[in-house]
């Protein structure tokens, strides 16, 4: 495939390459800062805009430097450091959530015009071949997990090294979620992988790119793989970014603060630093897994790099709005309803689309028919929806009979009905409604 | 299925609310530079702002010394301090003055009950509270900052934002309360003139009598939101007597 390496590094490596990552590295660090501070300024005001507020409006105009003086004011604060904490873990922590999130940036492509024939996506910098993303590891979007992953240390040791009650239940509740969305998220992410047959971000938008179905319809994964990785993806990755409707492990109302509830001063910049970069890293890797990320349409008659650039920026809005608008509609989500999402059915579909899509890519190898595919896809899809159905049944058929047990026995004992009522929201028969209870 | 078009109801409600008029104002707090907006929202007539020391018509001070307010505050902010009069050169008409009246406004928790045991109604509450001082001296006021000036209208501090006609209303509360908040005592002054304004008229529409009066002349009570639920709150606790 073309380009499967950074062509800057096919010739002798020496100081011009050097300066030219170094070049690379420097924009991406401070257009990161830059990012999180609009994007904390854009959460602020787009909620504000839903709740029928104005929002921060002082500091500069319409308020866009609102984070730049909380930072500020953060920096000038007094930095407590409990008695009871691990002093080096808790230390240790902020830099734990913070690195990870400004390293999965480094291996999102942003830009470059990947409609041209000959080598898509390359642009040149002072005369050297390269593209424009920081690095283009070939593990690509496994570098992603592993950062992902290394994250939640971020969380768990603050939560742990902080040596307070509130910080270590944020914590616990934070890994368990993170670690039970992560599998969602790896295997919708492998179906991505299985489509694309890569695993280099770069190549990703490569496969993506260029005209589809009747020249019309986008290659992107999101249509490609059916939709469905997609959703998964998006459910799971927020819950991964803990942002709102899975904010347990910051429930104010519950646990203070979560995790970060010992922190104060710039630690606790940090910690928000690193959750509003989380965000722009994630909506960055869904745009370049599903969206095509700066392969775009050639809309614009003069061509560049920068139609990529719009392109992925543009994509990336709508996820960064996505969010806010999230945050501003959705309830938080019960822990019971979280890991019943989580487990029960974004695992098990994820699974069962992962196993069609392999299919399907096996009947291909073997050049079976569309028709031939179809049917199979067809049966499985038929196989999967009877199993599904029998395992509601055997679940509410079962809860029926638990709760009709209850009746009897409250009867015979002759309880009162509100003790009956508290057994049946124990059982889950809440009057509220659940969220997609599987 | 219902829920998940419930849901995209739930993000269609938040989405429609970008597109609304905003329920809350461009508040700079006096902050703002000239042609920047900045709006206060009207306050109601008997909020519990910081206070004013009154005077009477001939600008004489009204407070007598007595510390009843510093006996009865219950945040234990006000200290008061009386001396006797010149009889040559009398600050007050009786034989006392509070020749030292501090409030510490980092304490106060404009209850409002200083204003109800001031015998004299010397000390009322303005409708001002945005006052943010930056050190703790700011925030003790001292007699010579409560006291009206000569016009009758409250000493305004740099710190202060006060705005166009917020300075004459400093007496709301007592207007329409007292004494006790009885409500047979409406339409009945019991105070005193003030400088620069004379004997304030009293706050009319709170006791139920003259909410049954108004039905029985078939007075539209709804024209008056106000006047219908003070005297919906008097019935109730009218009753208790």
């Amino acid at each position: 495939m073309i380009g499967a390496t950074d062509p800057l590094f096919a010739d002798p490596f020496g100081l011009p390459e050097v300066g030219v990552v170094l070049l690379k590295v420097f924009v991406a660090f401070v257009f990161l800062l830059v990012a999180v501070m609009f994007n904390i300024w854009f959460l602020r005001k787009v909620i504000s805009d839903m709740q029928n507020r104005i929002g921060p409006n002082l500091a500069g105009p319409w308020g866009i430097l609102v984070t730049l003086a909380d930072g500020i004011k953060l920096f000038f604060k007094e930095d407590l450091i409990p008695e009871k904490s691990h002093r080096f873990v808790f230390k240790l922590a902020p830099y734990l959530s913070l690195i990870p999130a400004f390293l999965v940036f480094a291996i999102v492509p942003i830009g470059g015009d990947f409609n041209r024939t000959d080598g898509p996506g390359i642009i040149s910098i002072f005369g050297h071949e390269t593209l424009l993303q920081v690095a283009d590891p070939p593990v690509g979007i496994l570098f992603f997990l592993a950062m992902s992953s290394l994250a939640i240390y971020g969380v768990m040791l603050a939560g742990w090294g902080s040596g307070s009650k509130y910080p270590l239940l944020g914590s616990v509740r934070a890994s368990a979620q993170m670690v039970s969305y992560e599998a969602a998220l790896g295997l919708s992410i492998a179906s991505v992988v299985l489509v694309s047959g890569t695993l280099s971000m770069h190549d990703m938008v490569l496969t993506q790119a260029g005209p589809g179905f009747n020249s019309f319809v986008p290659n992107w994964n999101i249509i490609v793989t059916g939709f469905i990785p997609f959703f998964i993806f998006l459910v799971a990755g927020t819950a991964e970014l803990n942002h709102p409707p899975f904010d347990l492990v910051e429930a104010e109302q519950e646990l203070v603060g979560g995790f970060h509830t010992e922190y104060s001063s710039i630690r606790f910049a940090l910690f928000y630093l690193a959750e509003f970069m989380n965000q722009i890293t994630m909506g960055a890797i869904i745009v370049t897994l599903f969206l095509g990320g700066p392969a775009g349409p050639a809309l614009f008659v003069p061509k560049g790099w920068w139609v990529g650039v719009f392109w992925f920026f543009f994509k990336l809005m709508l996820f960064l709005f996505g969010f806010v608008w999230l945050r501003a509609t959705l309830p938080r989500l019960r822990y019971d309803q979280l890991m019943d999402l989580g487990w029960k059915l974004l695992i098990p579909v994820s699974l069962a689309w992962f196993l069609v899509l392999a299919g399907i890519q096996i009947g291909r190898d073997r050049g079976w028919s569309s028709v031939e595919v179809g049917a199979f896809a067809l049966g499985f899809g038929v196989v999967c929806m009877l199993c599904g159905a029998l395992l509601m049944m055997a679940l509410s058929s079962a809860r029926a009979q638990r709760l009709t047990d209850l009746e009897q026995a409250s009867a015979d004992s002759g309880q009162a009905s509100a003790d009956l009522g508290q057994k049946r929201a124990d059982l889950g028969e809440t009057p509220t409604k659940g969220v997609l209870r599987g | 299925m219902a829920e998940l078009t419930d849901y995209i109801k739930g993000f269609a409600v938040t989405f429609k609310k970008l597109f609304e008029e905003r329920v809350t104002g461009d508040y700079r707090g006096g902050m703002a530079k000239a042609g920047q907006p900045d709006e206060k929202r009207p306050k109601v007539e008997r909020l519990h702002g910081r206070h004013v020391l009154n005077r009477y018509e001939d600008g004489m001070e009204k407070c007598i010394g007595c510390e009843l307010c510093a006996g009865v505050c219950p945040a234990k902010c006000i200290h008061v301090r009386g001396a006797d009069n010149d009889p040559d050169n009398p600050t007050s008409p009786g034989e006392r003055f509070g020749y030292v009246y501090e409030i510490n406004y980092l304490r106060c928790i404009h209850c409002d009950l200083c204003v109800e045991a001031c015998p004299t109604q010397a000390i009322t509450e303005s409708k001002l509270f945005e006052f943010s001082f930056t050190n703790r001296d700011d925030a003790i006021y001292t007699r010579d900052e409560l006291l009206v000036g000569d016009d009758g209208k409250p000493r305004q501090l740099p710190w202060e934002d006060w705005r166009e006609g917020e300075d004459e209303m400093t007496s709301g509360w007592m207007r329409a309360t007292s004494p006790s908040g009885d409500h047979r005592y409406e339409g009945i002054v019991q105070w005193s003139g003030e400088l620069g304004y004379g004997v304030r008229a009293p706050e009319l529409g709170q006791s139920a009598d003259a909410a049954d009066a108004a039905i029985a002349a078939g007075a539209e009570l709804d024209a008056d939101p106000a006047v219908g639920a003070d005297a919906d709150a008097e019935t109730s606790s009218g009753g208790d007597r």
